[in-house]
């Protein structure tokens, strides 16, 4: 007896294989390595610019190797031998390649082929680990509704006006108020409110001889506006991130109203807070006329690819800025055709209808606008050569449509060509339109020493507490105990091989849960074995004590895990950041410890005492719970 | 081996336990917690110097330059140094402070890390924490409750509370601080004390259906002996690597692990003497476990 069959043990070997396939790539450190992209999309690197900055770090005496063109000439990719010269590379590519291309601190992984094949892949280090800065931003929920009440006063105002509804308008508190001189008035206006605004929550009030009407923000509305809000941030802080030069950058919305950015690598937190705080913007203008003077136009850009290099003469007047667009988005017209819709608040509309009224028929543009920095070198008195970021403003058109009618706070732009186009110029038109304020309520910096260090320490801990317990348990219960430390181990490395292929991040509290993983792993095995010392202290023979043993623990191991399963998921669902990065280890330790310690320990066991005659179990001395009870039935 | 007389000394325990948790409620009270830079906002900073760090010129020049309230630190070694914040201060003040601290010295400093919480988040987080316990306690419940018996249930979420409310004391009384690593660490510790008192459990059920002629109390105590091994080991195993993990984990893992150290030593305890005990005052007995289950079969 105890003998697993054939098939049970090739799975275990299996499994344990493939844990040892995906966690080998952890074996593997990555090479610190600059990644260069280009600064606009568009931008091609070559063989040329890869040469270019060859030169440049063999002349600072740099030591490099792999570099490698990638993404179809989109990046590229050059290794470096030391870590130490990566700020100091970073900085001489910078400058060598100038302002069009984008140079980041990258660490390549080295897993080899036969590896990456199979979809292996090292864990992520996080942030307390890798060195970096973390953001949490918060989007201003009152602010952005306060915003959009605004947007209904005057658009309830400029309605009751056009249809000569005599009354008044005015903001109260969180409500639009509206008082009138009769119920006639008050009863048309509210029609027209209704018509307008349906998503609004009116109630009637008399007061005296005023005929009041209230009109208020539902929590829905509230709601979309604050998706709005945070969704606009996203897009915008996601353009910008990638200008940090960062390799692996996590935008992320959390919650109802926060952003998570997360940026490995930056030191410089004040120069990623300027950047990500910076506002695009918008500007719309006529198209000039062909004989206008050429001291009354301007010539931009397309921004689109598509038609890149194609420009467009615009006026130098501005109609109005993004700070007047309320809202831009992709839908279709009355005939199925892709269109935007753009909102503009009250005197945004005002300025819009006076000046398109003259000028249906001509074409108006919108520009992108963005600050962007140029570098240049200057020698400070100490001679020391400093960069120097000099700000400016980068102008490109997102689209030129001709006018048909005057214009008003609404109105639509047609004739693109598809769907994508409609929603990449909405996207465009609304990370330049006035974004709802936003302010960091968390910020997280970690230097790559302290990064470093914490990797160090955190092994080490590994690496003792492995020792202490492997010393203890091989002495307590010797051959058992050689077979729950190989489990242990084969634990440890499923441990890592789940958690890499789940893409997991590693974190600092989480190497503190694989620690504790260690400690509490043993305990299935402590139970399994108590159970056999039971068995034989009670006369069995040691074949049916494995066994018994083994069955007996089962139920209990069961239960006791499940129960701990439920609080590591707890932990989860509300745990932030490195927390929940201690709760995935801790959930996944609780499932490959019971995989490996019930049936692991288990084929080990059986494979050495299975199938033969037995005639004492090496368990360790006759420990503590030898039992005997009065009045036991069996 | 004869059957240790655990029950007979759970006066004692109730004693001990009563007098932990009360001083435990009294010490939070009035010492409260000492709220890391997660719960209470502010900002901290990390520095190491180049050469050893005169921590009262530190002081001095903060003083000068108006940063009220700050706290400076030796932390770890003497080079390196803890600044903290109260809340109040903007966000960019973090580096501003070390860009200070760099011109009033001539030694080189290297920021180890800045950390910013707006107060917005730390309330959120202790309240998030609250609920997290709460949820994890009643589900833990529940689930006893369906596999075991209400009794079991009321048994176990009394450890756990004794084991949460002495850790806490734990922290109160010696002022360590309270951050989101120990949060986890004590909701970690739920789950160790947890996987305890349900082994306990399931040998008091078993023998509670098996052992005739004997009280609840025998059973009880047949039943802690018989686990007493198993619930040494595996809590040495534990302590030993938190052992190794607060030694050589650095400092900013330490309060993670002291947090775990007390709380499975207490759980350990508790396992044996507050869930058994609440047991037995419970008045359970054999009609609570013979509901026909799956696995009674095979007893």
């Amino acid at each position: 007896m105890n003998r697993y069959p054939l098939w049970k043990n090739l799975l275990i070997v299996l499994v344990v294989a493939a844990g040892f396939y995906y966690a080998a790539p952890n074996l593997y450190a990555p090479d610190p390595a600059l990644q260069i992209a280009g600064a606009s999309s568009a931008q091609q690197i070559d063989e040329r610019v890869l040469g270019r900055a060859e030169a440049a770090l063999t002349q600072s005496d740099i030591a490099f190797f792999g570099e490698t063109l990638q993404d179809q000439g989109k990046t590229a990719l050059i290794r470096l031998v030391d870590r130490e010269q990566q700020l100091r590379a970073q900085a001489v590519l910078a400058r060598e390649l100038g302002d069009g291309f984008i140079v980041a601190l990258n660490l390549a992984p080295t897993t080899p082929d036969w590896l990456v094949q199979g979809g292996a892949a090292p864990m992520k280090l996080g942030l307390d680990l890798s060195g970096g800065v973390h953001f949490k931003l918060e989007v201003d929920v009152e602010a952005a509704t306060e915003r959009k009440l605004t947007q209904y006063e005057t658009g309830i105002k400029k309605r009751l006006r056009e249809e000569r509804i005599r009354g008044r308008v005015s903001l109260d508190g969180g409500q639009v108020a509206m008082q009138f001189r009769d119920e006639a008035d008050r009863e048309a206006a509210r029609r027209e409110v209704v018509d307008l605004y349906p998503e609004l929550f009116l109630d009637r009030v008399e007061e005296g001889d005023d005929w009041l009407l209230y009109a208020q923000v539902t929590e829905q509305t509230i709601a979309e506006v604050v998706d709005y809000a945070v969704a606009q941030n996203l897009t915008t802080i996601r353009n910008r991130v990638n200008e940090l030069g960062v390799s692996e950058p996590l935008v992320q919305r959390q919650g109802r109203n926060r952003i998570v950015v997360e940026l490995p690598g930056i030191q410089d937190t004040a120069e990623a807070k300027r950047i990500l705080g910076k506002v695009a913007n918008l500007e719309f203008r006529l198209v000039a006329e062909a004989n206008a003077p050429i001291s009354e136009r301007q010539r931009f850009e397309y921004r689109s690819p598509d038609r890149g290099g194609m420009t467009e003469w615009l006026e130098r007047d501005v109609i109005i800025t993004g700070e007047s667009v309320s809202n831009a988005q992709a839908g279709f017209d009355q005939n199925g055709q892709p269109n935007v819709m753009i909102s503009l608040d009250g005197e945004g509309g005002m300025l819009m209808s006076r000046a398109t009224r003259a000028n249906i028929k001509r074409r108006m543009g919108v520009l992108f606008i963005e600050r962007k920095y140029r570098t240049r070198y200057e020698v400070d008195e100490a001679g020391e050569e400093t960069a120097v970021r000099i700000p400016y403003d980068e102008k490109q058109l997102l689209t030129a449509p001709v006018i048909q009618s005057a214009l008003g706070a609404q109105f639509q732009i047609t004739g693109l060509d598809n769907p994508a186009e409609a929603s990449e110029l909405a996207l465009m038109l609304r990370a330049g339109a006035l974004a709802a304020p936003i302010t960091f309520v968390e910020e997280r910096t970690v230097g790559p020493s302290l990064g470093a260090e914490n990797i160090e320490l955190g092994m080490r801990s590994v690496q003792v507490g492995l020792a202490l317990v492997v010393l203890f348990m091989v002495l307590y219960y010797r051959v058992f105990g050689v077979a729950a430390v190989m489990a242990l181990s084969a634990n440890l490395v499923l441990l890592v091989g789940v958690m890499s292929l789940l893409g997991a991040t590693l974190t600092l509290p989480g190497i503190a849960g694989i620690v504790l993983t260690v400690g509490m792993a043993v305990d299935a095995n402590v139970l399994i074995f108590a159970r056999i010392r039971e068995e034989i202290n009670k006369g069995a023979q040691p074949q049916t004590a494995i066994n018994n043993g083994f069955d007996r623990a089962l139920v209990t191991i069961l239960d006791a895990n499940i129960t701990t399963l439920i609080v590591a998921i707890i932990l989860y669902a509300i745990g932030t950041g490195p927390i929940k990065g201690f709760a995935v280890t801790l959930s996944v330790g609780i499932v490959t410890s019971m995989f490996s310690a019930i049936m692991g320990t288990r084929a080990l066991v059986n494979g050495i005492y299975g199938g033969r005659r037995v005639r004492a179990l090496s368990i360790g001395g006759r420990g503590l719970p030898a039992t005997m009870m009065t009045g036991a039935p069996e | 081996m004869n059957v240790l007389p655990f029950m007979r000394w759970r006066w004692v325990a109730v004693a001990f336990s009563a007098a932990a948790i009360l001083s435990a409620i009294v010490s939070l009270s009035i010492n409260q917690l000492n709220w890391g830079l997660d719960f209470t906002g502010g900002t901290l900073v990390e520095v190491a110097y180049s050469d050893s760090a005169d921590l009262g010129a530190i002081r001095s020049t903060l003083d000068q330059e108006g940063y009220d309230g700050a706290i400076v630190v030796s932390f770890g070694t003497d080079r390196d140094v803890l600044v903290r914040l109260p809340d109040g201060y903007s966000d960019q003040q973090g580096a501003i402070m070390v860009d200070k601290l760099r011109a009033a010295t001539d030694s080189d400093i290297e920021i180890r890390r800045i950390e910013f919480v707006g107060p917005q988040v730390g309330d959120e987080l202790r309240d998030d924490g609250g609920i997290a316990m709460l949820t994890a306690l009643g589900l833990v419940m529940l689930y006893v409750a369906f596999r075991f018996q209400i009794k079991f249930a009321l048994g176990a979420v009394i450890a756990l509370a004794h084991d949460v409310i002495f850790t806490l004391g734990f922290f109160s009384l010696t002022g360590l601080e309270f951050d989101l690593t120990v949060l986890a660490a004590l909701l970690a510790v739920v789950g160790y004390s947890l996987n305890d008192t349900i082994v306990v459990s399931d040998r008091i059920r078993e023998n509670l259906r098996i052992v005739r002629r004997a009280d609840a109390a025998e059973v009880i105590d047949i039943s802690l002996t018989e686990t007493l091994g198993r619930t040494l080991v595996t809590s040495l195993t534990t302590l030993l690597v938190l052992l190794a993990l607060a030694v050589f984990g650095g400092e900013m893992i330490f309060g993670f692990a002291i947090a775990l150290l007390v709380g499975v030593a207490i759980g350990t305890y508790s396992s044996i003497y507050v869930a058994a005990t609440t047991l037995l005052h419970l008045k359970v007995n054999k009609e609570d476990v013979m509901v026909p289950e799956k696995e009674g079969a095979d007893q």
